[in-house]
């Protein structure tokens, strides 16, 4: 049960985006074709899954040992980092397939803030591996919703007769406005 | 504190970079470093026209050599050339695409939905399907002109798209949102390959057509002064508009919506004007060819079939070389159609510029005698076409059909085509009732004989064309109907003198459903003749298909024609090919024109693809909904009449050209008469008793 509620937190209360306002550019950026999304929101799935569980390991064995807790960031970040070119070039060689549909998207989540959040918050939170690879992954599916759905507003969008300069980002971070809004209506439900 | 923060990060830096030095070399994939610089060259737009995720997408397809060197679908023949310079390929200039919206019927706004709510097409379409009547047309709603990145697509006056060909960069952007297939990226080698298909805008008359000419668009042409398109259109799908133009018996014109209000349009008149502008101009109007592919293909034949195939491969890049039995080409055009309706200087012109295109011709060459398929093989022809026509005629099966004066209307009509003595008598018999009969006793009345046509059902069930069986009435051919020839007398030496004939009457419909003949016992009359014309059927002589020991590769259908399948006419070879009479029997030029693109188009995907294919949703028989004869809010106009080049009185002694074009302003009023239907729409603003001007047509657009 107490998974099922932190599966449900994840995606829907604390969205990753629309929520903690995590991930923002990315979800502007690639939020303009309903594929486009979709292969971008994999990838964070898959990301955010493989790096919370890294640096949890990090945190648990080498920072907190140590004393060196305030490291956290920057150390997330290095780990990151290393851990998607790693990923990558892996990718790249065992399973061209998947990499090729992955296409751009794992260099971009390089620097995704939504990616280093989602492992901050599963240290902040004080979960256990397990339940760092639970919420990592819904977190992630969280932010693959959020992108969904706003890349088929924003498809819808395209055709509709906008004034140009309302046209293309500004409506698209009006309506990612608006749908944090609406997500807010789950608050309370879980924490 | 610090030593160990020091410490700790850069060991964990250390590590990662060990790490992924160690992973760059174990997994290193090697890269093509010409992909990298194909997409330095590309358009950069990254707009995905192309097909491909981006222009990175797009360099790798070319390296991987998916993609020819005019991949990028922005970037014009500049960026081809770039990248055919970095990937050593070949480069000729690429064929011009633009988005081509054939649904422009006539002005049918009540037929389309107006929802207020979500309004693009996409969402009429899921919701309601679009317009009330057509299952298939244009919408309206202009979403193309949104996704249109080129502002090639604009709303015309009509609340219908049309495209700026300038600005069109057939990116596909278009034809990708509408939910209808209204827009299509057109070629030149999408538009001659392209078959007919159920959910097509088509007019009825572009339905019945067996060459599949966009008959309204041309006459839309026609009606603007741009003969020169009209002619493209045309040549799209016939390469004969001038023959066609005089011999076509119009079968269009059969269910022409218009039929249904006043008269017909004059489809063919439209054809022949716009093909004797061009003659008359005396320049012909560039027609354009795909690269040379250098491919090799032989074509038998080189009658109506044999050179709309040869024509079409011709622009479709191939090497055809024709070879022909005769000295000459045009088969039944030359040999069997005389000339006071299709002049051998009309046809000259006609065929010289064909062949101008860069076919070569073989003359007197006798397939199954001078070359066989396999001798073609060897000399490196990749495909045949088979088109050898249907000359053997069908026998009488009576006493003395072969005594002296007695012969077949094809041998005679041959002969006078090729200027031979006849040995015409004066008093000739024609037997049969089509076309071939008719020409044969016209062309004898031109001889100066007295002609009788011999015919055993009436005058309704003639298969000749009315106007024909009028014209040669009015030559002074006499009729003899419900007569069916019983026996040749002959005289001493062997020479026909008279034709004994049994009367019949009409009995039971038989399957064909016209009323079966029956004769009538007793009735066995005899008429004098010195000359007797048999013409009551011809069929393909398939002798030359069988080789030495008898055998054939090929098949004979129950027809004896040659067997094929009806949509590729791929034959039991796959690398042989037929049409035109040989594979139908003795039918219509235009259908011998018709199935010699289709077997064009085939071939062309033989050699492209290995194997010819076609869309499922073929269009064959008339689509039913479309066929409706209640045809309201048309005004009436008179269509004017085929003028006349020589009078009555001298037309029995002469074979001057009979018929002449309709001038431009009668052609102007016959264009303006077209209803520029489409499937179930049709042109409604021409009220009665409202002058038709071209202003008019030009706003129908
Ligand atoms: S062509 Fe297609 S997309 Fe354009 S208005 Fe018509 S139905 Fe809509
Ligand atoms: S009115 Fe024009 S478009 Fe309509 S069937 Fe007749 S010729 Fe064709």
């Amino acid at each position: 049960m107490d998974y099922f509620v932190l599966v449900i937190a994840a995606i829907f209360v604390n969205n990753i985006v629309l929520a903690q306002y995590l991930g923002n550019c990315p979800f502007i950026g690639t939020s303009k074709e309903s594929s486009v999304a979709i292969g971008m929101g994999l990838a964070v799935v898959f990301v955010a899954a493989m790096a919370a569980v890294i640096t949890w390991c990090v945190q648990k064995f080498l920072l907190a040992p140590n004393d060196l807790s305030y490291l956290q960031t920057i150390t997330f970040i290095l780990v990151i980092a290393a851990l998607v070119q790693f990923v990558e070039m892996f990718l790249k060689k065992a399973v061209p397939p998947l990499y090729k549909s992955l296409g751009i998207f794992l260099p971009l989540i390089t620097t995704n803030c939504a990616v280093l959040g989602i492992a901050i918050i599963c240290q902040r939170e004080e979960f256990t591996l397990f339940e760092t690879l639970i919420f990592s992954v819904a977190s992630g599916v969280g932010f693959m919703l959020a992108l969904v759905v706003l890349a088929s507003i924003r498809e819808r969008l395209d055709l509709a007769r906008v004034p140009i300069a309302m046209k293309g980002t500004p409506l698209g971070l009006i309506m990612a406005g608006l749908m944090s809004l609406a997500f807010f209506a789950f608050k309370g439900m879980a924490s | 504190m610090i030593t160990s923060s020091v410490l700790i990060l850069l060991g964990i830096g250390f590590t990662a970079a060990v790490i992924l030095a160690v992973a760059s070399k174990v997994l290193y994939v090697y890269e093509d470093p010409r992909i990298a610089q194909v997409e330095s060259v590309l358009a950069g737009a990254n707009c995905g026209g192309c097909g491909y995720p981006g222009c990175a997408g797009a360099a790798q397809g070319v390296v991987e050599g998916k993609a020819g060197a005019t991949v990028c679908v922005i970037g014009g023949d500049t960026v081809a050339a770039n990248v055919a310079a970095i990937m050593g390929l070949e480069f000729s200039s690429m064929e011009k695409q633009i988005a081509f919206i054939d649904c422009t019927g006539g002005v049918r706004a009540e037929d389309i939905y107006h929802y207020a709510g979500v309004k693009d097409c996409r969402a009429q379409n899921l919701l309601y399907s679009g317009s009330k009547m057509c299952p298939e047309g244009c919408l309206g709603y202009g979403t193309c002109v949104t996704a249109c990145q080129f502002g090639a697509i604009e709303m015309g006056p009509n609340g219908y798209p049309v495209v700026d060909p300038n600005l069109c960069t057939a990116c596909g952007g278009c034809e990708q949102v509408c939910p209808r297939g209204v827009i299509t990226i057109w070629g030149m080698t999408a538009r001659i390959t392209h078959l007919n298909e159920v959910n097509d805008c088509l007019a009825p008359c572009r339905q019945k057509c067996p060459g599949e000419i966009n008959i309204p668009r041309y006459i839309e042409q026609v009606s603007r002064g741009d003969y020169a398109g009209a002619l493209e259109t045309i040549r799209e799908r016939i390469p004969m508009p001038l023959s066609i133009g005089r011999v076509c018996p119009h079968p269009c014109e059969g269910v022409c919506r218009r039929g249904h209000v006043d008269e017909p349009i004059g489809i063919n008149m439209i054809k022949r004007f716009a093909a004797d502008w061009e003659m008359n101009s005396g320049t012909r109007q560039p027609v354009s060819c795909a690269p040379d592919t250098g491919r090799k293909v032989a074509v038998v034949g080189g009658g109506p079939a044999g050179l709309s195939c040869a024509f079409f491969l011709r622009r479709l890049g191939h090497q055809p070389t024709i070879f022909e039995s005769m000295p000459k080409l045009g088969g039944q055009l030359r040999y069997g159609i005389p000339e006071y309706r299709l002049p051998k200087a009309v046809l000259d012109w006609e065929i010289e510029g064909i062949l101008d295109l860069g076919i070569d011709v073989e003359y007197n060459k006798y397939f199954g005698k001078d070359f066989s398929l396999n001798s073609l093989a060897e000399d490196g022809f990749e495909a045949v076409f088979l088109g050898i026509g249907a000359w053997m005629n069908l026998n009488l099966r009576i006493d003395n059909e072969d005594a002296e004066g007695v012969e077949t209307g094809t041998e005679f009509l041959t002969k006078v085509g090729l200027g031979m003595e006849t040995g015409i008598g004066k008093k000739v018999v024609v037997i049969g009732g089509g076309n071939t009969a008719i020409d044969a006793a016209r062309t004898s009345v031109r001889l100066g004989a007295d002609v009788t046509l011999m015919y055993r059902r009436t005058r309704d069930e003639m298969p000749a064309n009315i106007e024909e069986i009028i014209a040669a009435e009015d030559e002074t051919v006499r009729y003899l109907f419900l007569a069916a020839p019983t026996r040749i007398v002959t005289d001493d030496a062997g020479h026909v003198t008279h034709i004994e004939y049994i009367k019949m009457e009409l009995g039971e419909p038989d399957a064909s459903g016209r009323r079966r003949p029956v004769p009538i016992e007793g009735s066995e009359t005899l008429i004098e003749a010195d000359t007797v014309y048999t013409a009551i059927g011809q069929k393909p002589e398939l002798s030359c298909l069988y080789d030495e020991t008898g055998s054939c590769s090929l098949e004979e259908t129950r027809w004896r024609t040659l067997g094929a399948d009806p949509d590729t006419l791929v034959t039991a070879l796959p690398h042989v090919f037929t049409g035109g009479d040989m594979h139908t029997g003795p039918a219509l030029v235009i259908t011998a024109l018709g199935e010699g693109r289709k077997a064009a188009r085939s071939i062309h995907q033989y050699l492209n693809e290995g194997a010819p294919h076609v869309p499922d949703n073929l269009q064959r028989e008339l689509i039913d909904y479309t066929m409706f004869t209640h045809v309201p809010d048309v005004g009436l106009r008179k269509r004017p009449t085929m003028p006349h080049l020589i009078e009555y009185d001298e037309r029995t002694c002469s074979f001057k050209e009979i018929e002449g074009a309709l001038s431009a302003e009668d052609t102007k009023h016959e264009t303006c008469r077209c209803l520029r239907c489409g499937l179930t729409c049709y042109n409604r603003d021409l009220p009665e008793g409202v002058d038709c001007d071209a202003g008019e047509c030009l706003k129908n657009q």
